[in-house]
């Protein structure tokens, strides 16, 4: 196999796994502290990719100014959530929140069916068509843009977690909820916060998606099980790991497309996920169960 | 998520039977084909939910991915009669036997790696999706296309002249599947699974195989599943990788558990006939696609909210005290 | 009965478990005691298969199960209770001793009297129907006990199976336990309430920082330096001049 096909994909890879490691860390984030499995990340990212198609056909809105619009909604929506719904069911059985995050999944996939139809949408800019010349491959020029303004936000997401105080508030809570709560911390504004962050995350996500690729009501089904398996590689909670485990997942989309053709190259992430829980269900990084 | 298997007071035969009455005179006494096909479609969700039932709602190991064994049974019933040329009857006990078989294989992989509760319910998505994968991309399964098959309505051919055929025919399965149930409320196997689905610790404690009988049970509940995919596949005459393994069923088979009665006899029926029910009205009222799914996740999200036992504890209410002796 | 030899469990760096030994010879009812700590929970569950020791060896009835499965060391008659109880929760108290009583009788009808008589035997009978949610802490232990019980076991070992009595309960359930014993089945019992540690055992086993430090009669083994200190704290022995009362 040519060396320069092999580069194209991996830069490709590369790219996208940038994006896959944006949405991994508003999930790992929620599952760190919350211990929460989002069975809604997929669809709330479908969700806010259509809002961003309709800040740009209705509003006119370019997908990335969007971001100023779309990660604040976010985290407004992902806070009315967890107080509305989340919060309530947070402390009971592990499988029942994964129920309600199920219910919701459905709720919010099936009323995008209701309004959307089953069709895809993508959208065009001025410069969706620009090729950018990186090593032996021409990269749309969106997708450069995509993948540096993810690596950007998780720093970012980064920086907040470990430098602020509401960082720190929920780090302490996420590793110990009882001594937060005796020290004073407002254990439940945390976790509406830091719920409302892994939605913003999806926000920003959605703004970086929307250009590079295509919305459609089920497309949530795609990317929880990407998420799933970023964050599983990565270890959960694990911030470093979402970075490496989603470069390392787009990296197999990749790979797994030219190897073994579309359809069957999407096995690569299931495989990888199976594997993972079945022999090291911590992942690279996260903490022994 | 479940109910008190032997807490709660046993249902009375006569019940039983009366339901079983009830059902069998149902196509005489409405034998449009729309009715005959919601009687159809209800006991055939009735039938995958206690499928899905007996291994997430009795034993307590929920799954996300059961569609794996059902499409791998609607394959092989499907390949079977079409490319191996085997009479379409062969291919109920052939369903039974590949959805035994892969839920064997699930089962051993992902209970003996010790993974348990929402990431064994992961997994089996997981697998789920490989399967769908695998079938959209190889020829013997034709691919994206899917499978047809032809019509040819004669018994012989698994085939009915009248739907009330097909009526009966899941009638039979489903009330076995309700006979099962029963007999695992009554039985040392469906003990301990219940003690599994309690407390695995304790159950071990008292000297049982918990990772012998998990696997049991996802056998029989993949065994299940599989011949209900036959059935799809004889009824509907037509199945793609998208319709027989993609994440709908999984979702649709652990709905009518939990909305009717996870761990219950009846609550997958009850589950099924108000899923038979809320699509066959939305599809007849509205021609809005989603409609009835959109009901179903709110549903589902109220049923864990507010009554975690299913809506077969509205039934029980009224009806006795828990902890009945039989 | 039951042989442990130089039993260690590690956890990381912490020896939970050090070099311990114990025996238990057939019908007798034998405690261990020590501080919290002390790795007497630990010590249970790897005796009981539910952790495998980093050494030593366990022998029951001359046979070695050291890190043999759970269920099948309880299958070969030794069972352990827990020491926050773990009952089958939605299941009523009958249900629950009737998956012990399974362990012997196939059918549900013979499974069935079997855990009624076993429900007599300790006082649960009228109990029988509720759901073992909701049970109060005494009823929990018992019900413990009783579906441990049911499994018809050789060797019982019952981990602080007092805690949380108040004083009136405990006295019923040293009742319990030594008709239990008079049944034919042994005790290895870990316990903090004195009370019922000097009245019910023959035989006492300390351990402390994972070790074991004294053995004996109950009487020597109260009045034993090394036990007082470790209780009580280094200097505690000489304050009290070597004479402790239960």
């Amino acid at each position: 196999m040519d060396l320069s096909i092999l580069t194209a994909a991996a830069i490709n890879g590369l790219l996208l796994g940038g994006i896959y490691t944006l949405v991994a860390c508003g999930l790992t984030l929620i599952y760190g502290v919350l211990h929460i499995i989002n069975f809604a990340h997929g669809s709330l990212l479908m969700v806010a990719m259509f809002g961003v198609y309709y800040l740009l056909t209705v509003f006119k809105i370019d997908p990335y100014v969007s971001l100023l619009i779309m990660v604040p909604a976010m985290f407004v929506l992902g806070y009315a959530l967890y107080k509305g719904l989340i919060g309530r069911f947070s402390s009971g059985k592990d499988e029942n929140i994964l129920l309600i995050t199920l219910g919701l999944s459905i709720l919010l996939e099936n009323i995008a069916l209701m309004f959307f139809k089953g069709d895809s949408r993508t959208i065009t800019v001025a410069y969706s068509d620009t090729m950018i010349e990186l090593g032996p491959t021409l990269v749309p020029l969106p997708k450069l843009i995509s993948f540096a303004v993810a690596m950007v936000l998780c720093l970012a997401l980064g920086w907040l977690i470990q430098r602020t105080d509401t960082g720190r508030a929920i780090r302490a809570v996420a590793k110990e909820r009882m001594g937060a709560r005796l020290v004073g911390l407002d254990v439940d504004k945390v976790y509406a916060i830091s719920f409302g962050l892994g939605l913003a995350t999806l926000g920003a996500a959605a703004c970086l998606l929307m250009p590079i690729f295509y919305v459609s009501p089920t497309i949530g089904h795609v990317f929880v099980l990407v998420a799933f398996t970023v964050v599983v590689l990565g270890g959960m909670g694990s911030f470093l790991g979402a970075v490496l485990g989603g470069l390392i997942v787009g990296l197999t989309e990749s790979f797994g497309g030219l190897f073994l053709g579309e359809s069957l190259g999407q096995i690569g992430i299931s495989l990888i996920f199976i594997l993972i829980l079945l022999l090291r269900p911590s992942g690279l990084f996260g903490a022994k169960a | 998520m479940s109910d008190h298997l032997h807490a709660a007071r046993p249902v009375p035969w006569g019940l039983h039977l009366s339901l079983l009455a009830l059902a069998v005179v149902f196509p005489f006494v409405f034998p449009s084909n729309f009715m005959v096909n919601f009687g159809v479609m209800a006991l055939f969700y009735a039938f995958i939910g206690q499928a899905w039932n007996i291994s997430g709602g009795f034993a307590g190991q929920m799954s996300f991915g059961h569609v794996a064994f059902f499409g791998v049974g609607a394959y092989a019933s499907s390949v079977m009669q079409m490319r191996f040329g085997f009479s379409p009857w062969w291919g109920l006990p052939g369903a039974a036997l590949a959805g035994a078989l892969v839920a064997g294989f699930v089962a051993v992989v992902s209970f003996r790696a010790g993974l348990k509760g929402s990431y064994f319910a992961l997994i089996t998505l997981a697998f789920g999706e490989v399967l769908r994968i695998i079938s959209n991309s190889v020829d013997i399964t034709g691919g994206g296309l899917g499978m047809l098959i032809p019509m040819k309505r004669s018994v012989a051919n698994f085939q009915f002249e009248e739907r009330s055929g097909f009526y009966f025919l899941i009638l039979l399965l489903a009330a076995a599947s309700v006979a099962l149930a029963e007999w695992l409320r009554r039985s040392r196997f469906g003990a301990r699974l219940a003690a599994i689905r309690e407390n695995e610790d304790a159950a071990k404690a008292l000297g049982i195989d918990v990772l012998s009988e998990k696997i049991k049970v996802l056998v029989l509940s993949g065994a299940m599943c599989g011949m209900g995919g036959c059935f799809f596949a004889q009824y509907f005459l037509y199945i793609d990788p998208t319709i027989v393994f993609g994440v709908d069923k999984s979702v649709e088979m652990l709905l009518v558990s939990m909305i009717g009665g996870a761990g219950t006899v009846y609550g997958p029926l009850i589950g099924a006939l108000l899923l038979a029910s809320i699509s066959d009205i939305t599809r007849v009222m509205t021609q809005i696609q989603g409609l009835s799914l959109v009901i179903y996740g709110g549903l589902l999200v109220v049923i864990i909210a507010y009554l975690p036992n299913g809506l077969i504890d509205l039934f029980r209410r009224r009806g006795g005290q828990p902890g009945g002796k039989r | 009965m039951l042989q442990v030899q130089g039993l260690s469990k590690i956890f990381g760096g912490l020896r939970a478990v050090d070099d311990a030994s114990l025996s238990v010879d057939k019908g007798r009812i034998v405690a261990l005691i020590g501080p919290n700590g002390a790795g007497k929970t630990t010590f249970f569950a790897c005796v009981a298969g539910f952790h495998r020791p980093d050494a030593g060896r366990v022998h029951f009835n001359g046979q070695d199960i050291t890190g043999m499965a759970p269920h099948l060391i309880a299958r070969h008659g030794m069972v352990r209770t827990f020491q926050i109880t773990q009952p089958f929760a939605k299941l009523s108290v009958l249900d629950n001793i009737m998956v012990g009583a399974y362990q012997l009788h196939a059918r549900d009808a013979d499974a069935r009297a079997h855990a009624i008589a076993v429900a007599q035997k300790v006082g649960m009978a009228p109990l029988l129907g509720q759901a073992a949610m909701e049970l109060t802490v005494a009823g929990r232990k018992r019900l413990e006990l009783a579906r441990a019980l049911a499994t018809n076991p050789q060797l019982l070992l019952l981990d602080e199976v007092m805690a949380g009595l108040n004083p009136s309960e405990i006295v019923e359930m040293v009742g319990i336990v030594r008709t239990i014993r008079d049944m034919g089945v042994t005790v290895l019992l870990i316990e903090h309430v004195m009370q019922a540690v000097m009245s019910l055992s023959e035989h006492i086993y300390v351990l402390s920082h994972g070790r074991v430090i004294a053995q004996g009669a109950p009487r020597d083994v109260v009045s034993d330096p090394a036990v007082i200190e470790a209780y009580l704290g280094r200097g505690a022995a000489a304050i009290h001049g070597g004479g402790a009362h239960a």
